[in-house]
């Protein structure tokens, strides 16, 4: 199941070209900061990906920001890897755009979790088939 | 990466097709460039030859890219020698743009750095730090100061070796990403060199910046004099030849900053010469005029010789 996380997720993958070309959209257009995160917990909920070194602030070029996924989907193979876009305008100081640039090679994806509580009721919740019962770095295999 | 290389000259294909130089020329724009580095910086001609010649170089290589013939991607990086006021930095700016104009960087933007912004002050710092920076100069031109300072001879765990070699990495790796220039006095620049082969094997230009005479420095500061609607009455301006000549001998003197401070010096004692004259019916000459007394209150006219 491909996971459809931020923007352009139910696009085909971005190729590098298309990634350095929103890189440059951000950066040059928008003024924003680019920074790169990773994780192997895929689940929705999961707001806290790890980063991967600092954010970048004041780039011109794209390159340099490339190099990061770059060096982090080498670091990294079966880990998600994210490049987020950060807004610093007053009022926004949020991330504005997000998007996946790498994905494990198999991605097993969620199964619905069912508890019974009191009376009829049922709880649903989910749970990611790869990060239940494995801790993290060795989920996807590699 | 993948261009057809046709060795043997006999194999060009279609050898008579002609080709648009001037158009290309045209196109880049580079002219401008070069007319504004010949309008606002006095002298320097062996320094504007040189550019004139990397410029040529560069169209030609990229026009011969055009139309199919090899061109292996020039190595841009560079090294400014010369004593400090010379126009190192402003020539690097000028640099940049002609760089950005034939389209060997991608921004052409200028990033000065010195030593203390690429070195770490401890274990692990260095990298980051480097990398950050190398990073902000991509797609234009990282220009280090005194890079000499980098490398530290006496100490071997010195961190500026780090940084050195991710320098390295870089200029050798992404060569279309970014150009360096190094920067600073040609004696230390050339020990820097000597003892890191590496670097100097990937510096392909070497511009040597000549001190400014004394007529050259009278003409830069009539060019910024001018810029601030200032003027030297006749006296001043024969008291600021005398100030030029004395002034080089002195320690710390450099170039075409010291002609800077030196008007701004003269400046804020005109400034306080009308003050304290504000009620004898001053004109508006009077308030563009330098006399030669706001030179002469220089402590490079205080008694001859002696060192202050």
């Amino acid at each position: 199941m491909k996971i459809t996380q931020g923007t352009f997720s139910f696009l085909p993958e971005l190729s590098d070209e298309q990634i350095k070309a929103q890189i440059e959209y951000a950066l040059e257009e928008q003024g924003w900061a680019i920074s790169v995160e990773y994780t192997d917990d895929p689940h929705p909920r999961n707001t806290y990906w790890e980063m991967w070194g600092m954010p970048m602030f004041d780039l011109e070029d794209p390159a340099g920001a490339f190099e990061e996924v770059k060096d982090c989907r080498e670091a990294n193979p079966s880990h998600y890897i994210k490049v987020n876009a950060f807004d610093s305008t007053r009022g926004w100081e949020t991330v504005r755009l997000s998007f996946i640039v790498n994905r494990p090679e198999r991605e097993p994806g969620f199964r619905v979790m069912r508890q019974e509580a009191q009376g009829r009721d049922i709880r649903y919740t989910i749970e990611s088939y790869a990060a239940s019962g494995s801790p993290e770095g060795e989920r996807y295999g590699r | 990466m993948e261009e057809t290389i046709h060795n043997d000259p006999g194999n060009i294909p279609d050898p008579d097709a002609p080709v648009d130089i001037e158009g290309a020329f045209e196109d880049s724009q580079v002219q401008g460039v070069l007319d504004k580095l010949d309008r606002e910086l006095v002298g320097l001609a062996s320094v504007k030859t040189k550019i004139r010649e990397t410029a040529a170089l560069l169209l030609v290589d990229r026009v011969r890219r055009e139309v199919g013939l090899a061109s292996a991607s020039p190595s841009l990086h560079m090294s400014f020698t010369g004593n400090p006021g010379t126009g190192k930095t402003t020539v690097a700016m000028r640099m940049a743009e002609i760089l950005h104009r034939l389209g060997y960087v991608r921004k052409g933007h200028l990033v000065a750095v010195t030593r203390d912004d690429l070195v770490g002050q401890y274990i692990g710092h260095t990298a980051p730090k480097t990398k950050e920076v190398l990073k902000k100069a991509m797609g234009g031109v990282l220009f280090i100061d005194e890079a000499y300072y980098l490398y530290r001879q006496e100490n071997e765990r010195d961190y500026g070796s780090e940084a050195i070699e991710i320098l390295l990495q870089v200029m050798e790796n992404q060569r279309e990403d970014l150009v360096v220039i190094f920067a600073g006095y040609a004696d230390r620049m050339e020990e820097f060199f000597r003892s890191n082969p590496g670097m100097s094997s990937r510096i392909a230009h070497h511009l040597d910046f000549p001190d400014y005479s004394d007529g050259e420095l009278m003409e830069i500061a009539s060019l910024m004099l001018g810029e601030q609607q200032y003027r030297l009455s006749e006296e001043a301006d024969r008291t600021f030849r005398e100030y030029i000549a004395r002034r080089r001998g002195r320690p710390n003197f450099a170039n075409a900053r010291s002609i800077r401070n030196a008007l701004d010096r003269a400046r804020l004692r005109q400034a306080s010469r009308l003050f304290e004259n504000r009620g004898s019916g001053l004109t508006k000459r009077d308030l563009a005029t330098i006399e030669a007394e706001d030179f002469l209150a220089s402590r490079v006219f205080e008694n001859d010789g002696e060192s202050s």
